[in-house]
């Protein structure tokens, strides 16, 4: 995925720059309010932006789930330039596996929900690497299209094998031994999954800011030039898919354990469609861009029910028009590596802003006004 | 731990007396699916040999063919039910009709996603996953326009020619369906490979799909042969979704054309893609495939055998088997 953000708006640029240049405890006074903000957002039940259709806490888990899908498949897609259309596959394994460890209607043994979830993570990366290791040889298109080809692949077994028990499903999944569901209201599910972000955040980022977050940027920004610089292309592809797949794995044991029911009818290849539209929405790449984009997926179809029949006939023209405007979404990756070493550049000259930064990027750079 | 499947019988089974025994209707099936197949793939591949683009949307184009020959029926005055009785030359008549119907506006359809799409990207210079990316939205687009035209539900089938066998090829039935589509898919695929080898267009097509500056410095219109490229495309879709029709006892759906898209995808990889000839066999060997698949495993796999087939074809070969492209065929 390319990405201009070295000739970014100078708006957005300035904003991030103020925020970088703010010492820690003030971006924390920022921070806590706002999280404790988000926290509470179920139970404040705001006016303007309560829903009408589905209650407000049920609405504002879906707006969690599919934030902690769109962080997972940023990942993959944003990080690593990996192009995968076959994401749902992976939220799919982590559903059954929630539900086959807990639903009565599994013969398998059952297991107290919580533990449902690293073992989705688990399952879910051994799945990741069994498809990426045949799959990640290939490049952009041809990528694309084997990940939709496995990630139908995975729905079609769901739907074929009889254990999985196709369209009758799983009930009851998250219920312990007597039955009694794992949370009984939305609110304490959507502060689970809050929670979870938070962590999932903090780890991706550190590994966005360790080696191999690097050598993620640079194969996602010139796979040849990464393999001769020396970086283990392969090796790093895997990795980006992997932990991809765990976080969806994980969203999925999520989904099935708040829903309590789990057959082969929501993993669809439209829901692999909108979970990447939600990160290429919002700005493959950037977090705080892919976690608006997932807002603004899951949650405006619910606000505005009177709109639900044209849903994806606008998703489809706004992916379009976005695409053609905005190729990099509404907030674009930041091209850390590449500031840094501009910044870096110009330290040691005193100048040179025109010829690192610019000729790095002017292979990618899209033309027209920006 | 009780054992996982200890209750269930297998779930998936190998039926080699099966495959054995319908071996030649299998065949004689698949090549007839195959010819609908090569039609669609033969989109696939000349747009990815000219632009290096999947054009993700050309299933979307198939299944807006679908829907004008079914209302191209419909307008005839055919309504679903009983086969009317009809004398030969009606019958070709009104498939005449309906075949330049559908390639009308399946060739439009394509043109204008070209336009909408993926010109405007082409002036941006945009990197090729935003070109799949504006597709996926652009299938999206019209998959649900067709939705909220026409509804979730199918179109009832509207039958002008019934199954009738002709004659016996190796103990297996062939139809009069069957005949039409293989040599509708063969006749199509001739007038598409003499249009792209013969013509003056066609050089024009070459040209861009080997290098496209310096074609453009030659004097070819470089826009116009892409617009070209997807009109032709678009037709063949459009004759693909009649034959489609003709053989499928169900009517046109709004997202009928997803599974069929990107099968159709797979025989153009299979076959190489960029390569017409390429299309043709690919086509042609995955409807075999899957026939025979579809015996050995039983109906619900035979989606499954596809893509296994795609994973695998691109694993070891991701030039398919005739891995020549567009722009290198010989004159």
């Amino acid at each position: 995925m390319t990405t201009q953000t070295v000739s970014a708006p100078s708006k957005r640029r300035s904003i991030r720059e103020q925020w970088n240049n703010l010492s820690r405890p003030a971006q924390w006074a920022f921070l806590i309010p706002v999280v404790v903000l988000i926290y509470f957002l179920p139970v404040l039940n705001p006016p303007l932006i309560a829903t009408t259709g589905t209650d407000f806490p049920t609405a504002m888990f879906d707006v969690a789930r599919y934030a902690l899908v769109a962080i997972g498949l940023n990942v993959v897609v944003g990080q690593a330039g990996l192009l995968d259309l076959g994401y749902v596959g992976f939220f799919a394994v982590g559903a059954y596996v929630a539900a086959l460890f807990t639903s009565p209607n599994s013969s398998l043994h059952h297991l107290p929900y919580l533990w449902t979830l690293p073992l989705a993570m688990v399952v879910t990366m051994i799945f990741g690497i069994i498809l990426g290791t045949p799959t990640l040889r290939l490049r952009g298109d041809y990528l694309a299209i084997v990940t939709l080809g496995f990630g139908e692949i995975i729905r079609l077994v769901a739907d074929n094998v009889d254990p999985l028990r196709g369209q009758s499903g799983f009930e009851r999944v998250g219920t312990d031994a007597n039955g009694t569901p794992f949370f009984a209201n939305a609110t304490a599910w959507y502060w689970l999954t809050v929670t979870i972000i938070i962590a999932v955040l903090l780890l991706v980022g550190n590994l966005e800011r360790s080696r191999v977050g690097r050598a993620w940027v640079s194969i996602r920004e010139d796979e040849d030039v990464a393999e001769i610089m020396g970086v283990p292309v392969f090796k790093f592809k895997i990795w980006a898919f992997v932990i991809g797949a765990a976080i969806g794995g994980l969203s999925g044991a999520l989904y099935a354990g708040k829903l309590g029911f789990v057959n082969n009818q929501s993993f669809d290849v439209i829901t692999s469609m909108l979970f990447l539209a939600a990160v290429v929405l919002g700005g493959a790449g950037n977090k705080v861009g892919v976690l608006l984009g997932a807002a603004v997926v899951a949650y405006l179809p619910l606000r505005f029910v009177q709109l639900a029949e044209y849903n994806y006939l606008i998703f489809g023209i706004a992916l379009i028009i976005l695409m053609i405007f905005r190729p990099q979404g509404l907030l674009g990756a930041r091209q850390r590596l590449l500031a840094r070493g501009r910044q870096a550049y110009q330290r040691l000259l005193g100048r040179g802003e025109q010829i690192s930064g610019e000729s790095a990027l002017a292979a990618d750079t899209t033309g027209g006004p920006r | 731990m009780t054992p996982f499947l200890a209750q269930s019988e297998p779930w998936i089974s190998f039926d080699v007396a099966g495959l054995a025994e319908q071996f030649w209707n299998n065949t004689v099936d698949g090549l007839a699916l195959g010819g609908i197949y090569a039609l669609v793939a033969l989109g696939y591949t000349l747009v990815y040999g000219v632009l290096k683009l999947i054009n993700f949307a050309h299933s979307e184009v198939f299944v807006v063919g679908a829907f004008a020959t079914w209302l191209t029926f419909y307008g005839l005055g055919f309504r679903s039910g009983a086969t009317p009785v009809l004398s030969v030359f009606e019958i070709i008549l009104f498939l005449a009709i309906a075949c330049l119907a559908a390639m009308a506006v399946s060739g439009g359809t394509a043109v204008l996603l070209e336009r909408v799409a993926y010109r405007p990207l082409r002036k941006r210079n945009a990197p090729r996953l935003v070109f799949l990316i504006t597709a996926i939205g652009a299938s999206f687009a019209i998959q649900q326009t067709l939705r909220l035209i026409f509804g979730l539900n199918q179109q009832p089938q509207i039958r002008l020619l019934q199954p009738e066998p002709l004659f016996k090829l190796f103990g297996a039935t062939v139809t009069n369906i069957h005949v039409i589509l293989f040599v509708a898919a063969v006749l199509l695929w001739f007038v598409a490979d003499y249009f792209v080898n013969r013509t003056r267009l066609g050089r024009g097509i070459r040209a861009v799909a080997q290098d496209p500056d310096t074609a453009t410095l030659m004097g070819v219109n470089k826009e116009r042969v892409i617009v070209i490229t997807f009109l032709v495309g678009g037709l063949l879709a459009g004759a693909a979704a009649l034959f489609y029709m003709m053989r499928i006892p169900q009517g046109a759906i709004y997202n009928g054309g997803f599974l069929l898209g990107i099968k159709a995808f797979t025989a153009a990889v299979l076959g190489g893609i960029g390569n017409l000839r390429g299309a043709l066999l690919g086509g042609f060997l995955l409807g075999l495939v899957e026939n025979y698949g579809q015996s050995l495993f039983g109906g619900e796999w035979k989606d499954i055998v596809a893509f296994v087939v795609l994973i695998v074809v691109l694993m070891f070969r991701p030039t398919g088997i005739l891995g020549e492209s567009l722009g290198k065929a010989r004159v």
